[in-house]
């Protein structure tokens, strides 16, 4: 192995050398705003910080942040807990949300364009400082409020909820689909991308194999199951790993508010390393497991 | 022709009878499924439009109208001035102007590097290719989040190799400007910049390598076969990256904060327009700021109608260029 790379031609090692230079920028950049930043903010999560005009003084002190996030800071660890629990059903919901609208686009119809283009908006217009302020908006949230109260009839979904409620089966399931449908809004807006590539997916598969399995007598609820689940499944990894990323990196997300508050008001600098190490830790183990997972599931056709 | 049509087949109920009534069963049920399909779409598209349009509606509002129960959507008192006031209070034309600089510029130039590392990754077989690519990966999945107390940190006190200090006594303070972010942009570590790699990179991959060799043969060089032949081929991906990075950086918070906190910019005013609006207010009337409560309907208005002045600018990009934000990520054929 090491002879032959040793052996590459003129032209090979020219390449070589050409595709480094191509790259430079980023490996530069990957070096020094990523991986330094990274191992200085773990140094960091481990020791006192001391901040002062022109200076920086860290000294270790074991993990005594990771102590104090845990045990004594009363707003971390609910937080954490609620922000991990909502990160897990929004993203199932985003999945299926987005398949399921994007084998509508799939379909024939007037107006397609026009609808892709609307389900697609949110990805522009939803974005950065715009979501935090429309979803985790206090006096959006009294508004809804007061509107329930003056309201005299109840909305359909409680009435559901109760139906379904009594008759006491799967009563967890049901509440996070619920917790799902009642926040359809912020399902919706986060899904465009994800709907796009499913989309783009849909569209590979030949429209022969519907054929073959239409005339063989399979009827479309199992053509789904038989051919476009297992064609589109590559992309269910794709879109899992991007939903999760992107709910991380959510301006709304309460987590990064504590952090936030840490680092810039408190200039707390440890506290707030140990803290965002800490989540994002479980948020990276927790993709690296589910992608596991998902990836046994995959079916590659070609 | 149609005539003979008609003879062969005969009417459509004598068809349904000769079908035993399938044909016609099959149509009623494929036309329930296309009204089912026209309500779930229509109100889905009501659920993501509604909250622009009843921005737009509430923000053409007079107080008056906000408190009034009966006035729901259409204005009783039409009026301009909350938009004169949130823009004053955003300080709309000085932030227009430093963020359309700021996007502009930070969007070309990670368009560019993008391009380039992307065509890097996608054309060129070099050692530890699958090791850099897998930190493009990790450029995706970590969120800048992570270590933005450091970033924070190493920009409050920047220093090259303790070139500064050595020279000034102190190390240089860059979190009020916008260098940092620019350093970053140019080595493609802004916001979402990974995603643009990947995506340029599955572009130039689709495209078949036969116009690049024979470049090649004719005695062009890596260079000269990137800029004249390869780059003309990705003006689509080109143009939607530059969009995507246009739009994203235009409603950015989370590095306009971190960086760029000493400019007026859109996203950042917006972000703090109901606390601006508590102080004008105070200041207006004389009152201190404790005693000023500034009623939710009304902060809420100005709060709308200053989402209408930042998300304008973007909507008529997208009116124009739907298609391009749109197929260019259906045409790189994601795959993982």
């Amino acid at each position: 192995m090491k002879k032959q790379k040793n052996k590459l031609a003129g032209l090979q090692r020219r390449k070589a050398f050409a595709g480094y230079l191509f790259i430079s920028p980023f490996i530069i950049g990957f070096l020094v705003f990523m991986i330094k930043p990274m191992f200085e903010s773990f140094y960091m999560s481990f020791s006192e910080v001391q901040v002062g005009p022109g200076f920086v003084n860290k000294t270790l002190n074991g993990v005594k942040n990771y102590y104090d996030i845990l045990r004594i800071n009363p707003d971390y660890v609910p937080k954490l807990t609620d922000e991990l629990w909502r990160m897990i059903i929004y993203s199932l919901g985003i999945i299926v949300f987005s398949l399921f609208v994007s084998l509508i686009l799939n379909q024939e119809f007037k107006c397609r364009g026009l609808v892709r283009a609307i389900f697609f908006l949110p990805v522009i217009m939803s974005s950065g400082v715009i979501l935090g302020l429309e979803s985790n908006n206090s006096l959006m949230a009294e508004i809804a409020k007061t509107v329930e109260t003056t309201t005299s009839n109840v909305s359909i979904t409680a009435v559901l909820q109760t139906i379904l409620k009594t008759t006491g089966v799967g009563t967890k399931a049901f509440e996070i689909v619920f917790e799902i449908i009642d926040n359809i809004y912020d399902v919706a807006v986060a899904s465009g991308i994800q709907i796009i590539i499913f989309l783009s997916g849909l569209q590979t598969i030949s429209s022969s194999m519907y054929e073959a399995a239409d005339i063989e007598g399979c009827t479309k609820w199992e053509s789904f199951w038989k051919i476009t689940f297992p064609m589109v499944s590559s992309l269910f990894l794709v879109n899992w790993v991007y939903t999760i990323v992107d709910f991380c990196m959510r301006s709304d997300n309460e987590v990064m508010k504590v952090i936030d508050k840490e680092m810039i008001q408190l200039l707390h600098y440890g506290t707030a390393s140990a803290m965002s190490w800490l989540y994002f830790g479980i948020v990276t183990l927790f993709v690296a497991v589910t992608s596991f997972f998902i990836s046994k599931g995959v079916y590659y056709y070609d | 022709m149609t005539k003979v049509k008609v003879k062969k087949y005969g009417s459509y109920w004598e068809r349904n009878e000769k079908s035993g009534g399938y044909l016609l069963k099959k149509d009623i049920g494929n036309f329930i499924f296309k009204i089912c399909r026209f309500v779930l779409l229509f109100g889905m598209c009501f659920l993501i439009l509604q909250p622009i349009l009843n921005k737009i509606s509430v923000s053409f509002m007079e107080q008056q109208d906000l408190y009034n129960p009966i006035v729901i959507s259409i204005p009783l008192h039409f009026t301009g001035e909350n938009y004169q006031l949130a823009a004053k209070i955003m300080k709309y034309g000085e932030g227009l102007k430093n963020s359309a600089i700021i996007s502009l510029t930070i969007a070309i130039l990670q368009t560019a590097m993008c391009t380039l590392v992307g065509y890097g990754f996608a054309r060129f077989n070099f050692p530890l290719k699958k090791f850099w690519f897998g930190c493009v990966f990790a450029l995706i999945i970590i969120p800048p989040q992570a270590f933005s107390s450091s970033l924070f940190l190493h920009f409050s006190n920047f220093d090259i190799l303790g070139i500064f200090k050595a020279v000034k006594g102190t190390t240089l303070n860059l979190r009020g400007s916008a260098i940092p972010y620019y350093l970053m942009s140019f080595t493609c570590m802004g916001l979402k910049n990974g995603l643009y790699i990947y995506l340029v990179r599955q572009f130039f991959r689709n495209i078949p390598v036969d116009l690049e060799e024979a470049a090649y043969v004719d005695g062009c060089g890596m260079l000269k076969t990137f800029v004249r032949i390869m780059l003309p081929e990705a003006k689509p991906i080109i143009t939607s990256c530059f969009l995507f990075s246009l739009v994203w950086q235009w409603t950015d918070g989370f590095y306009s904060k971190l960086f760029i906190g000493g400019k007026v910019l859109v996203s950042t005013s917006l972000a703090s327009i109901v606390d601006a609006l508590g102080v004008y207010i105070a200041r207006e009337t004389g009152a201190s700021n404790a005693q000023v409560g500034v009623s939710t309907q009304y902060s809420n208005a100005i709060l709308s109608t200053g989402t209408i002045l930042i998300v304008f600018p973007i909507l008529v990009v997208y009116l124009f260029a739907q298609k391009a934000f749109v197929e260019s990520i259906s045409s790189t054929g994601i795959k993982m």
